[in-house]
C-alpha cells in the first residue's frame, strides 16, 4: 500500500514532456540504461530506449545529453521552521532549497512552535505546502503531546490526516513505558515511529563527541553510549511490541552493530544517517566552528567510516540531510552555547556523490538510500523510475564541479558545514509531478 | 637550538595570546626569560616602566576573578598603560550574541589590549576574531589559561633551575580545569614528565592522548614527584555526583603530609588559588615551607607584565 499526498494530487504539469537521450537509473530495480522518459499528466507514462526525440510526438522535448535521470530525492528529515521559526526557514524557502538540490519530497519534523501534535497542525502544514511549496511536503507528527514524552498523541487521527510518521523531535522519549505504548499503538495503524537517539542525562552538558578532541578544546563531550543506550532499549521494545521502528539518525559504529543485529533477528527496524555523519567528523570542528555543531554530534573518523560501510552494505537504509536552518543569532556564539544543526538540502546530493567519486559507495546504492528506500519506509509512491510512477525526477550531472557559496543558498539560513566546499555533481533539472521546479541553467 | 641562543633573541611574533597550544618551546622560554626580568622590576622601589605608555588595556571579565584581574591590572599599570576594568556578570549577560556585541562596542573605544576571561571555551578566540586589538586569554571555560601555566612554569624554574625532566603531578579536577590543560601543554613543551592524578569521574576523556601519565591514586601518582600541583575542587562537583563528599575527597585526593611524603623530599607544593583548605589541600601543607603558593601570585604579575611587553612589541605604530 502506498499513500499519495492528500492535497497535492492536482499539481502536475498539464502538457507532455519527453526527456530523451538520458542515462536512466531506477535504484529500485538496478535499471541503468540509455533511453528516455515520457511524462504525461504528472506521471511517467512511458520509459525506455524507445522514447526519443523522433517518437516524442507533440511532447516538449528535453535533451538530457546522456546525463543521469533518476527519481527525485526523498529527504526524510527536514526541520523546516514553519510554524514558529519562519525567520529561519519557511516551507516555501525549504522547498526551493530542496528543488535546487534535486529533492522532490521532504518530511518536515514536528518540533515546531506550536508542536505538530494535533490534526489541525497536520492540516496546516499540508495546506501551507500546497499553497507555497515547490516540492512534496509530508509532516511528521509528534508521538507525544508537546513532545513532552508523557502522553501519546492521537496517532490514529493524525495518521489519517496525513502524518507520514511519528517522532519526538530532537529529544529521546525517556519513559520506556510510554515508548512501549507508542510502538504498540502505532502498530495497529501501520504507523512508523522515528526516534532521536540521545539519553539526555548521559549526554547532559555534552556539546560534541566525547574524546580527545573535546578534551583539547575544553568542551564537554557526549559519549556514543548516550546514543546506543536508547537504541538498545528501543529494540527491546520493538521485540516486545512488533511496532515499526526507524532510528532517525545513527552516528557511530556501535549503533550500526546494534541495528545489524536487530535486522538479523528479523525485527521491523531500519535506520538513517545524515549526510554530515557520512562526510564529516569531529576534527572538522577545528577552532570552535559552530556550523559543525549538531545532534547527534559529529563523531570520530572510525565512526564516520562505519557509517559509510553501513551504507555500502545496505544496513543503513536512508540518507537524510537533517536540514536544520539556524540564524546568526543561534550560531555566532561560543561553541557550548551555539545552536545545533546544519542546513543540507542543497548540498545533500553533491556531498553524497563524494562517496561515489571516492569509490566508497556504488552509485546505485547511494541513490537507493536517497530515493526508493525512504519511499518504501514512508509508504510513498515516489522514489521509482518506472512506468506509472509519479514524475518526481532529477536530472543529475555526476561530474559538474561547483563550490558551495553560503550566500547563494536558497535556504533562508546559511549555516552550512560545506561552506566553500568543492563538490562534484549536482542536480540540473528537478521535476515534481511533471512540473519543472528547478533549472540549474537559469 | 640552545637555551642561551633562545634567550639572547627573545621573540614572540604573535598578535594575541589565546593559549599555550601552538606556542613553540623557544617562545615559551623567551616569555619566561622576560618574566624573570619583570619580576626583578616588581621588587624594586620604582616599579614603573613606560612600555605601554599611552596604551589602553581593558580587563573584560565575564566570570568573577580577584587575583587574575588584579594581577593584570597591576601589570598593566606598572608598564604605564591606562587600565580599565569591566566585569560583566553572567546573570546580567544575555548570553552569546552579547559577547560579540560587547566585543564590537569595546573595539569602537579603540583599546590596544583586551584581557578577557569568559566561562565558555573558545569564547576568547571568538572575540579575538571580532576586534582589531591584541587579546589575552585570561581563562576560557575549561579550555586554557595560558598566563597561569606560564607563571607556574616560572615558579618551578626559579626553584628547580630547570623544567626538563622534572616529574610534575597535577592533581584534582582535571575534567573542568583550564589550568590543567594549559599546564599540560606548557610543561610538556618544556620537557617535563607530566602526570595527572584524579578520580576517574574528574578525568577528561582521552586525556592520555595529551601526553600525560594518568593515575587514580595519589599514593601512586605522587611517588617521586618533583612538583605537586593541586587544583581547586568546586563544591558543585559534589552535588553533580562526580565525587560523593568533601571528606571522602579529602581522604583520597586531598594533599596532606602522608600523601606528600610520597613525593621527593624537596618537592614543591603549588596551587593556582583560590584554595579550599581542608578540601583539596591540608591547611598546614598549604603553609608549609615547601609551598610556593604565594610566590605563584608574585610571579603572576611578572608573567603578565612580560606577556604585555611581548604583545606591545607587535602593536601597530611602533
Amino acid at each position: 500500500m502506498t499513500r499519495t499526498h492528500p492535497l497535492n494530487q492536482d499539481r502536475h504539469g498539464s502538457s507532455a514532456i519527453a526527456l530523451v537521450n538520458a542515462r536512466l537509473i531506477d535504484p529500485a530495480t538496478g535499471l541503468d540504461r540509455k533511453g528516455g522518459a515520457l511524462i504525461i499528466d504528472g506521471v511517467i507514462a512511458d520509459l525506455g530506449p524507445s522514447i526519443t526525440a523522433r517518437t516524442a510526438g507533440d511532447a516538449e522535448i528535453i535533451d538530457c545529453a546522456g546525463r543521469v535521470l533518476a527519481p527525485g530525492l526523498i529527504d526524510a528529515m527536514v526541520f523546516a521552521g514553519e510554524p514558529g521559526h519562519e525567520h529561519r526557514e519557511t516551507l516555501a524557502t525549504a522547498s526551493r532549497a530542496a528543488a535546487a538540490g534535486g529533492v522532490t519530497t521532504i518530511v518536515c519534523m514536528p518540533n515546531t512552535e506550536p508542536v505538530i501534535d494535533d490534526v489541525a497542525l497536520v492540516d496546516f502544514i499540508l495546506r501551507r505546502a500546497r499553497d507555497t511549496a515547490l516540492v512534496n511536503v509530508h509532516p511528521m507528527a509528534a508521538m507525544t503531546k508537546g513532545l513532552k514524552g508523557e502522553e501519546m498523541t492521537e496517532i490514529g487521527l493524525l495518521h489519517e490526516a496525513g502524518a507520514i510518521a511519528f517522532g519526538n523531535g530532537k529529544t529521546s522519549l525517556a519513559n520506556a513505558k510510554v515508548m512501549r505504548n507508542v510502538l504498540a499503538y502505532a502498530k495497529d495503524f501501520g504507523a512508523l515511529i522515528v526516534h532521536h537517539l540521545e539519553d539526555a542525562p548521559l549526554a547532559s552538558d555534552g556539546v560534541m563527541n566525547e574524546g580527545e578532541v573535546a578534551t583539547r578544546l575544553g568542551l564537554r563531550g557526549s559519549p556514543t553510549a548516550a546514543e546506543t543506550i536508547v537504541l538498545e532499549r528501543d529494540i527491546r521494545l520493538v521485540e516486545l511490541t512488533g511496532g515499526r521502528y526507524h532510528a532517525g539518525q545513527i552516528s557511530c559504529r556501535d549503533s550500526l552493530d546494534i541495528v545489524r543485529a536487530a535486522k538479523a533477528r528479523g525485527l521491523p527496524v531500519t535506520c538513517g544517517v545524515s549526510i554530515n555523519h557520512l562526510t564529516l567528523n569531529e576534527n572538522d570542528i577545528g577552532p570552535y566552528r559552530t556550523f559543525f555543531k549538531m545532534k547527534p554530534p559529529l563523531r570520530s573518523e572510525d565512526d564516520r567510516r562505519a557509517m559509510v560501510e553501513g551504507l555500502a552494505s545496505g544496513d543503513i537504509d536512508v540518507i537524510v540531510s537533517a536540514h536544520d536552518p539556524r540564524g546568526a543569532e543561534g550560531k555566532r556564539r561560543p561553541f557550548a552555547e551555539a545552536a545545533d544543526g546544519a542546513v543540507g538540502l542543497e548540498t545533500l546530493l553533491g556531498a553524497a556523490l563524494r562517496l561515489y567519486h571516492n569509490g566508497e559507495v556504488e552509485l546505485g546504492r547511494l541513490l537507493q538510500a536517497l530515493t526508493v528506500n525512504p519511499a518504501r519506509l514512508l509508504k510513498l509512491g515516489g522514489g521509482r523510475l518506472a512506468k506509472g510512477a509519479p514524475a518526481d525526477l532529477v536530472l543529475i550531472d555526476l561530474d559538474r564541479p561547483w563550490v558551495v557559496e553560503p550566500e547563494a543558498l536558497r535556504s533562508k539560513s546559511k549555516n552550512t558545514p560545506f561552506d566553500a566546499a568543492r563538490l562534484q555533481g549536482r542536480a540540473l533539472l528537478t521535476f515534481v509531478a511533471g512540473r519543472l521546479v528547478y533549472n540549474y541553467a537559469e | 637550538m640552545s637555551i642561551a641562543a633562545e634567550t639572547s633573541h627573545p621573540s614572540f611574533p604573535h598578535r594575541h595570546l589565546l593559549g599555550i597550544e601552538g606556542l613553540s618551546r623557544g617562545e615559551l622560554v623567551s616569555l619566561l626569560d622576560l618574566s624573570e626580568e619583570a619580576s626583578k622590576l616588581s621588587r624594586q622601589i620604582a616599579k614603573k616602566r613606560d612600555d605601554l605608555r599611552g596604551r589602553t588595556l581593558i580587563n573584560l571579565f565575564f566570570e568573577a576573578s580577584t587575583r587574575t584581574q588584579s594581577s593584570f591590572e597591576l601589570a598593566g599599570k606598572r608598564l604605564g598603560a591606562d587600565v580599565m576594568n569591566m566585569s560583566v556578570g553572567t546573570s546580567s549577560v544575555q548570553k552569546g550574541e552579547t559577547l560579540i556585541d560587547t566585543a564590537v562596542t569595546l573595539n569602537a573605544m579603540r583599546p590596544d589590549i583586551l584581557v578577557v576571561r569568559h566561562y565558555a571555551a573558545g569564547a576568547v578566540e571568538l572575540l579575538a576574531q571580532k576586534v582589531d586589538c591584541s587579546v589575552i586569554n585570561a581563562g576560557d571555560g575549561s579550555h586554557e589559561h595560558p598566563t597561569q601555566a606560564l607563571l607556574d612554569a616560572l615558579t618551578i624554574r626559579r626553584h628547580k633551575g630547570r623544567i626538563e625532566g622534572l616529574i610534575v603531578a597535577i592533581c584534582g579536577d582535571i575534567l573542568h580545569s583550564r589550568v590543567a590543560r594549559s599546564n599540560i601543554l606548557c610543561l610538556n613543551a618544556l620537557g617535563a614528565r607530566v602526570r595527572v592524578v584524579a578520580p576517574s569521574t574528574l578525568l577528561a576523556a582521552g586525556i592520555e592522548r595529551l601526553g600525560v601519565e594518568v593515575y587514580t591514586s595519589m599514593w601512586e601518582g605522587l611517588a617521586d614527584a618533583d612538583i605537586v600541583m593541586m587544583l581547586r575542587l568546586q563544591r558543585e562537583r559534589m552535588t553533580s555526583s562526580l565525587v560523593p563528599s568533601q571528606r571522602e575527597y579529602f581522604h583520597f585526593f586531598g594533599l596532606d603530609y602522608d600523601k606528600l611524603a610520597r613525593a621527593k623530599p624537596d618537592a614543591l607544593v603549588m596551587h593556582p588559588g583560590p584554595m579550599n583548605r581542608g578540601v583539596e589541600i591540608d591547611s598546614n601543607v598549604a603553609d608549609d615551607a615547601r609551598s610556593v603558593i604565594r610566590e605563584q601570585v608574585e610571579m603572576g604579575v611578572a608573567v603578565r607584565m612580560a606577556v604585555l611587553q611581548a604583545l606591545a612589541r607587535q602593536l601597530p605604530n611602533r
